[in-house]
């Protein structure tokens, strides 16, 4: 099934700001986030389709994850 | 320690009709001058701020909020004037903030940073010049204010927050601005915030990014953005602050502070708007 992947600010570095990919049914972000290769502590906040989630939350056909990094200057 | 308004002067209450009529008489075109300001503070003993609501109240704008006109109206500008924010820390979002609130005629400000100046800081904090380097932060933000706008009453606080002293030194204040640069202090500050009942405009950068929100009283906003992050640092570890991010992101932060202070428009509340400077980009992240 496809999900489309959305980086967010420095987690786009050396890979890509959005792109589509195909995986199996039953898939977590979190297992999204480990195929391309992210260190999880690098990602805060999550979103599927625009909804506050978890990198545990099963993903659906054509859902879209949003991954962003913690900005905690000042 | 302000003069509480309305109030009764030790120079005789009948002193309040003399007051309005010296504004009257040398006000231009609904105008007080910063000139005229001055005399009537000299001569009746007051506060720039007991000045300005005078004026105020009797539908006259001094000068120094004209071009204010018609975005905020002369009830507007007294309702700033009697208004105490707290901005905690005084670095790059704090000093920026600061610098808009003390221009808008934010009555009271509390200022609470523990650190001096270093050279580390020029590059973005605007109250840093090469001149204050080793100076109390909070100082250099009273020196500041005083410049800009003396009608801002300045309580200068040099320590850092915590969940303990919070509630002490957030005791009155009716709208916070985070200008914090660790995340875990970050979460204690919106936490004693939202048990407080005190609104709180979350603001962060890092790099080229950068980050705002406003969280109400009751909720648990900044703490659910951070999550159980563990560090102390987020992005900004790695690329640094430039000069941009902070003037970005306080600025929204200023005008959410104006407009909560108001309840003007639409705030930022479960919502946050995320920057990426670099690319141009804003996501409006519905929380």
């Amino acid at each position: 099934m496809p999900i489309t992947v959305k980086l967010f600010a420095s987690l786009r570095k050396g890979r890509f700001d959005e792109d589509t990919r195909v995986y199996a049914s039953g898939i977590t972000g979190r297992s999204i986030v480990r195929d391309i290769g992210i260190p999880e502590k690098e990602i805060r906040l999550v979103f599927v389709n625009g909804r506050h989630a978890s990198l545990e939350d099963l993903l659906a056909d054509g859902d879209t994850l949003a991954l962003f990094p913690p900005i905690g200057g000042g | 320690m302000a003069t509480p308004w309305p109030y009764s002067h030790p120079s005789g209450e009948g002193d309040v009709d003399k007051i309005h009529d010296f504004l009257i008489t040398h006000t231009q075109d609904g105008i007080l001058t910063w000139v005229v300001e001055e005399q009537a503070a000299q001569e009746f003993s007051l506060t720039y701020q007991e000045v300005e609501l005078t004026a105020l109240a009797a539908g006259i704008m001094p000068g120094r909020y004209q071009k204010n006109r018609n975005t905020l109206s002369l009830a507007d500008q007294a309702t700033l004037l009697k208004s105490h924010v707290a901005v905690i820390g005084c670095g790059g979002l704090g000093g920026c903030a600061i610098e808009g609130l003390a221009r808008i005629g934010i009555g009271k400000m509390t200022v609470i940073d523990p650190d001096s100046f270093e050279e580390h800081n020029l590059n973005r904090q605007i109250l840093c010049t090469i001149n204050v380097f080793g100076m109390a932060k909070v100082d250099v933000a009273l020196t500041r204010i005083r410049e800009i706008n003396p009608a801002v009453e300045v309580v200068p606080v040099r320590d850092a927050f915590s969940k303990e002293k919070g509630p002490e030194m957030l005791k009155g204040v009716q709208v916070v601005v985070d200008g914090l640069d660790s995340i875990p202090v970050r979460i204690q500050l919106g936490e004693v915030c939202s048990n407080t009942g005190i609104p709180i405009i979350h603001g962060s950068i890092g790099g080229w990014y950068g980050q705002v929100t406003t969280q109400m009283p009751g909720e648990h906003t900044i703490r659910e953005i951070y999550q159980d992050y563990s560090g102390e640092e987020g992005i900004e570890k790695d690329l640094g602050n430039p000069a941009f991010s902070p003037a970005l992101i306080a600025s929204l932060q200023a005008a959410e502070v104006c407009k909560v202070l108001l309840g003007m428009g639409k705030c930022l509340t479960r919502r946050m708007l995320f920057f990426n400077i670099l690319d141009m980009d804003m996501e409006t992240l519905k929380l």
